[in-house]
């Protein structure tokens, strides 16, 4: 009893006087970060790009709905031929004058118009439109492999780190195994078998992106565990251990967020370069098929007819600028972040 | 060194008690990781401790008085000998049976800027072993931590705050704070002040002391700072590459220092009046590496009385009489 009554005095000074730092709010480490983030013009630039992009692939379709993803412009034109043969039969002269009427039943290849924003591509779709949707998978596709390649790196380079010895050697060899593995190579075959299998074209591209997340997190996975072996003997590590702290929440709840910073960064610059990877893949025909779109098969484009290289510059070099705002945007917001989480920056 | 004799008649009213308490750590391994050279931190320590008692550990930096307090935690395993805590001997028990014990035996850092994780805020950091060990039911964990931090002198809107934003003083309280978020009854505090300035020393030994009087708390104060160790211990230990040289109350040990160590260490103490003239025993030469030591009696390089015997045989470690035990060949 005559303990509680001491406190109660004491939180009664506590309030009489106001002391000083109680007015100065100072901020915490997120906040700090977040506010080093904004003030670099190129993050805010990379922000603007990905928010942009964003809204294009998945507000856009919605916005603009006068074309479908694999929907072909059928309206067609009527091309005339003339042509003029003479004929020499017994002496006499036969002049013949031919004129032929071909309807084509796909409106393919017409140049930028108010019906098409961006014309329209060799088959005849809409190539704004696949534009929006190609967003989509490319997004989509990097979002969903980038995290599975933190989760996969977490866990394993969190486990690798903290136990250290034996643990920590079959895990690393393991990261060694697959960084040898030539990863187009492989993917050569296992698209050949998915084209064997027959399996449905929009999903093939989420089966490879599978496939890269696992031979992509032993990057991650080295990181984590290199963090890992220099804060686990940390003084606050051992006070965790004095504390009888079981050995998952020491890596999850104190080692982990430490590691954080460096995480974001990483998986920043990652989803740029994953972006890459699916425009490449699509490129050569691996990733995402015909008749679906993405970034990457709209330039494969140019591979059917040199002529479209040349001419109708419409068809495959929008798709180029979006993959390279894209890697950008992602990079620069990447590069923000690695300044904005340095510790040894000035406020 | 002899075979420990392990016995299970422990002292009833010690509430810590080790005994032959030995730590090696492995400097080089073979391949099939037979250890061929070892670095002996800890060399025989034995002590009792009764509960409320301050026992203060002095010696020179690298003497292993750090591993000595770590291994009484079993943060490191020890090597031989046992340690007895309330009654248990916890020698051998495995990290699930000790996550019981942990709860009851606390550490308080040297350094208070790499003890408290920087990414917590200082609620988060005192009421998540308030809740791992379910000291008080989930409604009023932030009560008791705000009680708690009262009681350590912390102020209640600290709560919200990160260890960043903190003082080394204020960041130690922190510490103590957490160390005694889980109601232990024995506290390792591993050089706590010596991070700290002068005037800060003084509150933080004043708050243990205050803290010990109302919780009935058993300390083993590490320090290298002797008036310090004199005014928070009730007894004290002097230890030097590894072993304990001399063990006894405080009141034995300033009065009557046994070993020639604790003699050329007391003589050491600065006074504050300049006119005094300080006898001091100076030793010659530097403390000789843990991983190679002397033969015979450990302190006969730098001995200023060292005999024949002193450099051949190992010095038995004996009492003197009221519980004042001292390691040396010219005791008699």
């Amino acid at each position: 009893m005559e303990e509680q009554i001491k406190n109660k005095d004491i939180s009664k000074e506590n309030e009489t006087e106001v002391p000083l730092d109680k007015t100065v709010r100072l901020m915490s480490p997120t906040r700090m970060v977040v506010r080093r983030f904004f003030r670099s013009k190129l993050s805010i630039i990379g922000l603007i790009m990905v928010i942009s992009l964003f809204l294009f692939s998945f507000v856009g379709p919605i916005v603009y709905s006068e074309w479908g993803e694999i929907e072909l412009d059928e309206s067609g034109k009527t091309e005339y031929s003339a042509s003029v043969t003479t004929y020499t039969v017994n002496g006499r002269e036969y002049i013949v004058r031919q004129t032929t009427e071909k309807s084509l039943k796909d409106n393919f290849l017409a140049p930028p118009s108010a019906e098409h924003p961006l014309g329209t591509d060799n088959e005849g779709y809409d190539i704004f439109v696949r534009l929006m949707y190609g967003g989509r998978i490319s997004l989509i596709v990097s979002f969903i492999a980038v995290f599975l390649i933190t989760i996969l790196g977490v866990i394993m380079g969190g486990i690798a780190g903290f136990f250290g010895g034996a643990v920590d050697n079959i895990i690393m060899r393991l990261c060694d195994i697959l960084i040898c593995l030539p990863g187009i190579p492989i993917l050569l075959i296992i698209s050949t078998i998915l084209d064997a299998s027959e399996i449905d074209a929009k999903y093939r591209i989420y089966l490879l992106m599978i496939y890269l997340t696992f031979i992509s997190w032993p990057g991650t996975a080295r990181l984590v565990r290199g963090q890992i072996l220099s804060l686990r003997e940390q003084e606050y590590m051992v006070a965790a251990e004095a504390m009888g702290y079981s050995a998952p929440r020491k890596i999850f709840k104190h080692l982990v967020p430490n590691v954080m910073p460096q995480l974001i960064v990483q998986m920043s610059l990652s989803l740029g370069s994953m972006i890459l990877y699916e425009a490449t893949l699509s490129y050569l025909n691996l990733g995402v098929k015909a008749p679906y779109a993405a970034w990457g098969t709209m330039i494969n484009i140019i591979s059917t007819n040199p002529d479209i290289l040349q001419n109708h510059l419409n068809v495959w070099v929008p798709a180029g600028i979006c993959i390279v705002i894209a890697v950008l945007g992602f990079n620069f917001i990447g590069d923000g972040l690695r300044d904005a989480l340095d510790p040894k920056a000035r406020r | 060194m002899s075979e420990e004799i392990k016995s299970n008649d422990f002292d009833p009213e010690a509430i810590l008690e080790v005994r032959n308490l030995r730590k090696c750590f492995p400097l080089k391994k073979t391949v099939t990781g037979k250890v061929t050279q070892e670095l002996i931190a800890v060399d025989n320590v034995s002590f009792k401790l009764k509960a409320g008692e301050t026992l203060g550990i002095v010696g020179e930096s690298g003497c292993g008085k750090t591993t000595l307090g770590r291994t009484i935690l079993k943060l490191h395993a020890a090597t031989g000998g046992q340690i007895i805590f309330d009654g248990k001997d916890i020698t051998n028990y495995n990290s699930k049976q000790m996550r019981d014990i942990r709860k009851e035996m606390q550490i308080i850092f040297q350094d208070p800027y790499s003890s408290l994780p920087p990414r917590s805020t200082v609620g988060g950091i005192l009421s998540e072993p308030v809740e791992v060990h379910n000291i008080v039911p989930k409604d009023k964990v932030k009560d008791y931590v705000l009680d708690l931090m009262t009681k350590c002198g912390l102020r209640d809107y600290y709560y919200e705050r990160y260890p960043h934003e903190f003082s080394g003083g204020q960041r130690q309280r922190i510490c103590i704070a957490r160390a005694l978020s889980v109601k232990p009854k024995l506290v390792i505090c591993d050089e706590p002040v010596s991070a700290l300035d002068v005037s800060i020393q003084a509150q933080i030994i004043n708050l243990l002391k205050q803290l010990q009087n109302e919780l009935n708390l058993t300390y083993v104060f590490i320090s290298h700072d002797l008036s310090v160790v004199k005014f928070i211990s009730d007894k004290i230990g002097v230890m030097y590459l590894g072993s304990m040289v001399e063990f006894g109350s405080k009141k034995d040990i300033f009065a009557n220092p046994l070993h020639p160590y604790t003699k050329a260490l007391f003589s050491a103490i600065p006074h504050p009046d300049p006119k005094v003239k300080m006898n001091r025993i100076i030793l010659k030469g530097d403390i000789p590496s843990p991983a190679n030591p002397p033969k015979g009696c450990r302190f006969h390089t730098r001995c200023p009385n060292a005999t024949d015997i002193c450099r051949e045989v190992a010095p038995e470690y004996k009492d003197y009489g009221n519980g004042h035990c001292a390691a040396c060949h010219l005791l008699g």
